[in-house]
């Protein structure tokens, strides 16, 4: 079998700028995770269903597990691990789940978090309803979603109080 | 205790910094498993020459290459008398495949593509037999999963109190129901996973699993690897969801992955993918029933006779739990003059059947409440009044029902109280005023049904959990207990219950779980069993700790201990200055005081213990830790009752949630938070598992739905906006915390009060569940026809 050709890319994730060699059938989701070591986007489907990898790439919400890793090459990417303020301190979304109880084994978290961090850029104010739609693509199998929903509201409240720029 | 205190889990959980069993090892080296395509077939040759031509390839095995205890079948984890043709799988196929998915072969390999490469190569040759799929079928026994099972029944089990066919027989009306639950799955979203090192330079494996049971892993590895269980460490990490599934064990790659990572000498990984979950995993819940009930003019049970059929798949490593469960807590709150059930746990060429949340509770409730609301149906009474007039009262417990629990003991409630809950259900519903609702939405051209479901649950199942509890220099408090976490909330809870027991600070304390190097002796988590038995270990181990903290201190202190208080971390004379912090006493407790720290240094001020007497007396032992396990007699019972009501579109047979209610009894609650989160997803899984969620076997035995695409998980948009949730506290009796469990609890009666609310919108019999909109719409054009 021949040996796969690798490409050496350089990617933005969370401003900062890394290196990799991947072959160009790697998944953006391996790669974040496995080659830059960012554990925090975990793969629960594999089909872009679940929602769990959801990263944000140039802003938006993109499943990470359905792209590859070459293909990321000149965009800003943003994981879990770059949601918390420049201080250290939770990010809103952060701060929300943790606050409402948002989330129980944690899993599917990551992408929620980055989800609604794009969601609530985009409408700082959601009500209730437009709260569920903002996190209608991602699966969460422990909460129900009733907390979820809360923390979403929270977030943006958190968020507008901040003034963050999201 | 008793508060909503936000979680200690999260901060790590929210930033990606949470640590799941992928994330750990990244040098480690990666494995694919070669799962059967076919449902049932004799494997006649397997060709693995050309994966040696894979570059970047490790090792391939088959069953050929598997020696000594690895050669033989996986274990049978819980035996029963009645199980009397259990089977369970080999680590690898040998000579056959039961079910699509079963593991074949074994690559290991650089990366987790390279591996499924390899994969590819591999050549197997096959001769296919006719597979069984579902209980139709196994029941038939035209073909057969096993040739040496005849009837294709692992069991046949049987329980009554008192003459339950007697009492049918010469009971005033009589009725008799057919009910059918589907296959579904718990599905978290981490799948399984497993990684192993072996450190030759200890001769020892260190193994990472994403297990709801680390000590139970730990005996199986070391066992079939031929270790001292000494050689062994298990750790489970952050738990990306269980339900269940992850109870099992060993898996074929818990053992097959150790293996690897011992023979090469590097760290090796197994991380499931979806699709393998769904083929190679557990399902849940598929099962036939068979009801005939007698009873008297105001509803009351004078006999009921319950028959059913368990599809348990292709093997039976789990043993009869589920069957039992649903056989004994079918009953719920109810006592019946007179009790029979029979039931056959039957082989089918599909995945294995183990406990998924609620583990036989949710059909054994569908079951006894459809015949509560079909005796209410018969009599033309209220549903609520039949359930009332059946139920076991306050002061009768605790109550025996002559039955033999899952546990092996006898099934005897603890405490609660049935009646006050009713209200309660009832209330949060306007029960009473519900046709003034269906005439309104009439009015408006819309159809509405409300459901009720009553469940009694076994919780909190021994033998036993343990918990070890160490106050260290610093002041803070270091917990271990044995049983693993998968999202619920341990380290919280149990932190609580060590901050009220000790004193402390709730922020000092720090709880590890599922770590076999720090708490050896354990059971796991599964049956709602966690607060129960590690709450209570914790509890008792803290006790412990405090009662040596306050000898010491004591002896500091030249003070009576009766006159001593520990707050905020502090051993004081109440009322005075007097005063020593537990960092200090700890330094107290171990004659070897090198002053490594203010605690030490400010120790010396001190003086302790008799100076004629051995520095550390005979019955002591030196640092301030307690260590304790609890063991109860038998299960503490929770219980609990939901309502729903949906709207049914006239058109399209949609079914919309329009409200859903539950009252909840877990006796004392640790943290109302988690407990209510608890709740929540239970409640959606219960949705899932009525409206949504099946298994797609063809009669082939392909599970056509293996995906998230297909397999209907409820998002957010399928769960009811609200879950109105109200507590009672009846406290059980048999721990020294007065709690109950509370994990599976929401899950239990979602069929049962979806099929009774749909019903009741319907006015045309529900009986197997779970139900789609294009069923309904079926049953609307039969029931028309039947007319």
């Amino acid at each position: 079998m021949s040996t796969e050709q690798i490409h050496e890319i350089r990617l933005n994730v969370n401003g900062v700028d890394h290196e990799a060699a991947v072959p160009a059938r790697r998944l953006l989701s391996d790669a974040l995770r496995h080659d830059l070591g960012l554990t925090g986007t975990h793969v629960g489907c594999e089909h872009g269903v679940c929602g769990a990898c959801t990263v944000l790439v140039d802003g938006q919400p993109t499943r990470s597990c359905l792209m590859f890793a070459v293909s990321a090459v000149g965009s800003e990417i943003t994981t879990v691990e770059g949601l918390a303020r420049p201080d250290g301190e939770l990010g809103p979304v952060q701060q929300a789940f943790r606050e409402c109880h948002g989330l129980q084994c944690g899993f599917c978290t990551p992408g929620f978090l980055t989800t609604i961090t794009a969601g609530i850029a985009e409408n700082p104010d959601p009500t209730e309803e437009e709260a569920r739609d903002m996190v209608a693509g991602n699966l969460c199998r422990c909460t129900g979603y009733q907390n979820i929903v809360k923390a979403v509201c929270r977030a943006a409240e958190i968020a507008r109080e901040g003034g963050d720029a999201l | 205790m008793g508060a909503k205190v936000q979680r200690v889990e999260d901060d790590r959980l929210v930033r990606g910094a949470g640590r799941y069993v992928d994330d750990v090892a990244p040098d480690a080296l990666h494995t694919a498993v070669l799962r059967s395509p076919h449902a049932h077939a004799r494997i006649l040759s397997i060709d693995v020459d050309a994966v040696l031509d894979v570059e970047g390839v490790h090792a391939v095995w088959t069953y050929d290459d598997l020696e000594g205890a690895m050669a033989e079948p996986l274990p049978l984890l819980i035996p029963h008398p009645t199980l009397t043709h259990g089977r369970t799988q080999y680590a690898l196929a040998k000579d056959e495949v039961n079910y699509v998915g079963e593991a074949i072969a074994l690559v290991v390999a650089d990366d987790r593509y390279l591996a499924e490469d390899a994969l590819a190569q591999i050549v197997v040759e096959y001769e296919l037999l006719p597979a069984v799929v579902g209980i139709e079928a196994a029941r038939a026994a035209e073909r057969l999963v096993h040739d040496d099972v005849p009837g294709n029944v692992a069991a046949r089990m049987e329980q009554s109190n008192g003459d339950a066919a007697a009492a049918i027989a010469s009971a005033p009306h009589r009725l008799e129901l057919d009910l059918e639950i589907e296959r579904s799955a718990c599905m978290p979203m981490e799948g399984r996973g497993t990684v192993a090192r072996w450190d030759p330079d200890q001769n020892r494996l260190q193994v990472w699993t994403s297990t709801q049971t680390s000590t139970g892993v730990r005996a199986a590895v070391a066992a079939k690897l031929g270790l001292d269980l000494g050689q062994v460490d298990v750790i489970t990490p952050d738990v990306g969801g269980g339900f269940g599934v992850k109870i099992v064990h060993p898996w074929p790659e818990e053992l097959l992955v150790p293996l690897a990572a011992q023979k090469l000498g590097r760290a090796v990984k197994f991380t499931e993918d979806r699709r393998e979950h769904f083929i190679s995993s557990a399902h849940e819940r598929a099962q036939l029933h068979h009801v005939e009930v007698g009873f008297d003019d105001d509803g009351r049970v004078l006999g009921l006779d319950v028959r059913f059929w368990h599809d348990h798949g292709a093997y039976t490593p789990y043993g009869l739990i589920v069957p039992i469960i649903t056989s004994t807590q079918l009953l719920g709150p109810y006592k019946p003059g007179a009790y029979h059930v029979q039931f056959d746990s039957l082989y089918t060429n599909t995945v294995i059947v183990t406990p998924y949340r609620g583990a036989g509770r949710p059909q054994g409730c569908f079951v006894m409440e459809r015949t509560m609301d079909a005796i209410a149906a018969a009599l033309g009474k209220d549903r609520a009044d039949v359930r009332a007039v059946n139920f076991i009262q306050p002061d009768e417990f605790p109550y025996d029902h002559g039955l033999i629990f899952q546990d092996g003991r006898e099934l005897t409630y603890d405490s609660g109280d049935y009646p006050a809950m009713l209200e309660k259900i009832k209330e949060m519903v306007d029960w009473d005023h519900f046709e003034d609702f269906r005439a309104a939405k009439a009015a408006e051209g819309k159809r509405v049904g409300l459901g009720l479901a009553c469940y009694v649950e076994g919780t909190g199942v021994g033998p036993y959990e343990g918990a070890h509890v160490h106050i260290e220099t610093s002041g803070k408090v270091k917990v271990a207990t044995g049983l693993t976490s998968q999202g619920q909330g341990h380290q919280t809870a149990f932190a609580q219950i060590v901050a009220d027991e000790l004193g402390v600070r709730f922020e000092d304390v720090e709880i590890t779980t599922g770590d076999t190097r720090r708490m050896p002796y354990a059971v796991g988590t599964f049956a709602s069993r966690a607060a129960v038995m590690s709450g209570s270990a914790i509890h008792l181990a803290a006790k412990r700790a405090k009662e040596k903290a306050l000898r010491i201190a004591a002896d500091a202190l030249e003070a009576d201990v009766d006159d001593l208080e520990i707050v905020d971390g502090v051993v004081s004379v109440k009322g005075t200055d007097s005063s020593i912090p537990l960092g200090t006493v700890a330094v107290l407790s171990n004659p070897l005081r090198y002053a490594f720290d203010e605690a030490s240094k400010a120790a010396t001020q001190f003086s302790v213990g008799d100076p004629g007497k051995p520095p550390v007396a005979e019955d002591d032992e030196p640092g301030l830790e307690g260590k304790d396990f609890y063991s109860p007699p038998r299960s503490t019972f929770a219980s609990g009752m939901h309502a729903v009501i949906v709207e049914t579109d006239v058109e399209t047979a949609e079914i919309r949630i329009l409200k859903y209610a539950v009252v909840h009894d877990c006796g004392h609650l640790i943290n109302p938070m988690i407990v209510e989160g608890q709740i929540h997803g239970g409640v959606a899984q219960g949705v899932g598992g009525a409206l949504y969620e099946r298994m797609a076997y063809d009669e082939s035995g392909q599970l056509l739905n293996a995906s998230f695409m297909d397999f209907l998980m409820p998002y957010v948009t399928e769960v009811p906006e609200h879950i109105d949730i109200d507590h009672l506290e009846t406290p059980s009796p048999l721990n020294p915390l007065g709690i109950k469990g509370a994990g599976e609890a929401g899950v239990i009666p979602g069929s049962a009060a979806f099929a009774a609310a749909i019903e009741d919108a319907e006015r045309l019999p529900i009986t197997a569940m779970p139900i789609s909109p294009s069923q309904l719409f079926a049953l609307r054009l039969a029931h028309q026809e039947s007319k």
